[in-house]
């Protein structure tokens, strides 16, 4: 299976060809490559991509997965209607 | 590793990338760029993405206008791979209140006279624009069709690729630790990973500009404030223009990606580094942009975050030379540095080859504090 077909960022689309070519760049860490892929900046904000990322990083440096950083968690951790914080509701 | 550069930039946030990719354009060779951290950790990666051209002071105005002209053009200058995403949808700036209306009138004739195009807009105009408005946030507004957005993580990575191209170094994760002078002369820039000879220093460390001033003894008059932003989910086109307002204290836009930006400034902010979140910005934000753009309100928050507004006293930047012998500042930006970094990077490149200079960039000057009775304050800024 080509590269370019197997997707690592559903939320953004971003394939392991794409994470491949920007470590090539030298972007060698997760924060760097979330700024020039948008990894982790979609709805699910990393819960899926990060932990592929993490191998491809981990790989790609010749370290070990767990020495690898992962992007910083922000809230918040699901979507929430502005609406309802704005008037204190509970979302239906 | 080198360890000898003709001139080091500290920061290589948007200022310090676009004074490298400036300077090397002119022919300068050994550059070093030093940062204590990630490609873009610090402010620019979270600006607000806007660029707008409708201010309340000359010098704004002019930086912004020429900086504009860049943005319109910047993938073929730097020969970039990917697209900045420069979109011209225009700043609406709302006003609620006869004084800010006022106000407003005269930003609008000063940018006219500078060959800016904004227009001055009746509520029924406005509504032409963005109709989702809620009519009863606002009584007037301004528009300029050639304000907009342009993407700060790829702006950032065109700058750097094309410096990179022409020879400049980077220095990631190198903190600097001490500057050495002798003499009153540059000597070293010590970081916690490398010693570099080198007898010029450009400041350009955003948040962290003021204690890099201190390392030469400088004392900068600037300081720090974190500035919340929110983002939505991708959503539909909804919003071309940026919308704005000084007296509510919001900026909201629709970027290319479709995801939806806000932010607010938070006027018990402390003048320090913080750059957390906070669940009164989110309440606040949620609030003031449900009552302005009620349909906007509707879509998903998805994530939030801060970052440092470095300010100085008229909200203007400092780009000059200082007391100190080679030693170089651009800072100050007050929010604004993202969208000012083209004519940042051409001016101090100027100042630093002794190039004749344009009257109006005099005024950019640390020396104007040295007299505060004077100086002409910068009010249209969130």
């Amino acid at each position: 299976m080509s590269k370019k077909d197997i997707i690592i960022c559903r939320c953004e689309d971003v394939s392991l060809q794409d994470i491949h070519d920007a470590l090539e760049l030298g972007y060698r860490d997760f924060e760097s490559l979330k700024r020039i892929l948008r990894i982790g900046m979609g709805p699910c904000q990393g819960q899926t991509c990060s932990h592929l990322v993490k191998n491809e990083i981990a790989k790609y440096n010749k370290v070990h997965p767990e020495t690898v950083k992962i992007h910083k968690t922000r809230p918040l951790v699901s979507g929430v209607v502005l609406k309802d914080i704005a008037e204190n509701q509970d979302e239906d | 590793m080198k360890t000898k550069a003709y001139i080091v930039i500290i920061g290589a946030g948007i200022s310090g990338l676009s004074i490298a990719y400036n300077l090397a354009k002119k022919g300068v060779k050994d550059i070093i760029v030093v940062d204590k951290s990630h490609f873009l950790a610090g402010a620019t990666a979270r600006c607000g993405a806007g660029v707008r051209q409708q201010w309340a002071t000359e010098l704004n105005c002019i930086l912004a206008k020429k900086s504009i002209e860049f943005f319109s053009h910047a993938n073929e200058t730097l020969n970039y791979h990917r697209d900045i995403e420069f979109k011209q949808g225009g700043y609406l700036i709302l006003s609620s209140s006869i004084a800010e209306d006022e106000q407003f009138a005269k930003n609008v004739k000063l940018q006219n006279s500078l060959g800016i195009p904004t227009r001055h807009l009746s509520k029924e105009e406005a509504l032409e624009i963005v109709p989702h408005l809620n009519p009863n946030s606002f009584t007037s507004a301004t528009f300029c069709h050639t304000d907009g957005h342009v993407n700060p993580f790829l702006m950032s990575e065109a700058y750097y690729l094309a410096a990179q191209k022409l020879g400049v170094d980077f220095f990631f994760f190198n903190e600097v630790k001490e500057i050495i002078l002798e003499e009153g002369l540059i000597q070293k820039v010590i970081t916690d990973k490398v010693e570099i000879d080198t007898h010029k220093v450009v400041n350009a460390a955003g948040g962290y500009s003021q204690e890099i001033g201190q390392m030469v003894g400088l004392d900068i008059p600037v300081y720090s404030e974190n500035h919340e932003i929110l983002v939505t989910e991708r959503t539909k086109d909804m919003l071309g223009p940026m919308v704005m307002s000084f007296s509510k204290n919001i900026y909201c836009q629709q970027v290319p990606h479709g995801s939806i930006l806000m932010g607010r400034n938070n006027p018990k902010a402390l003048h320090n580094h913080d750059i957390s979140s906070s669940w009164r910005f989110l309440d606040e934000m949620a609030k003031t942009v449900n009552h302005i753009l009620p349909e906007v309100a509707k879509q998903r928050v998805i994530r939030t975050w801060g970052g440092s507004y470095n300010i100085s006293p008229d909200f203007q930047p400092i780009i000059s030379d200082t007391q100190v012998s080679n030693f170089f500042i651009a800072c100050g930006f007050s929010g604004h540095g993202f969208m000012f970094a083209p004519i940042t990077g051409e001016l101090l490149s100027q100042i630093i080859l002794g190039e004749e200079l344009e009257a109006y960039a005099k005024d950019l000057h640390i020396s104007r504090f040295d007299n505060m009775e004077n100086i002409d304050r910068e009010h249209s800024v969130v």
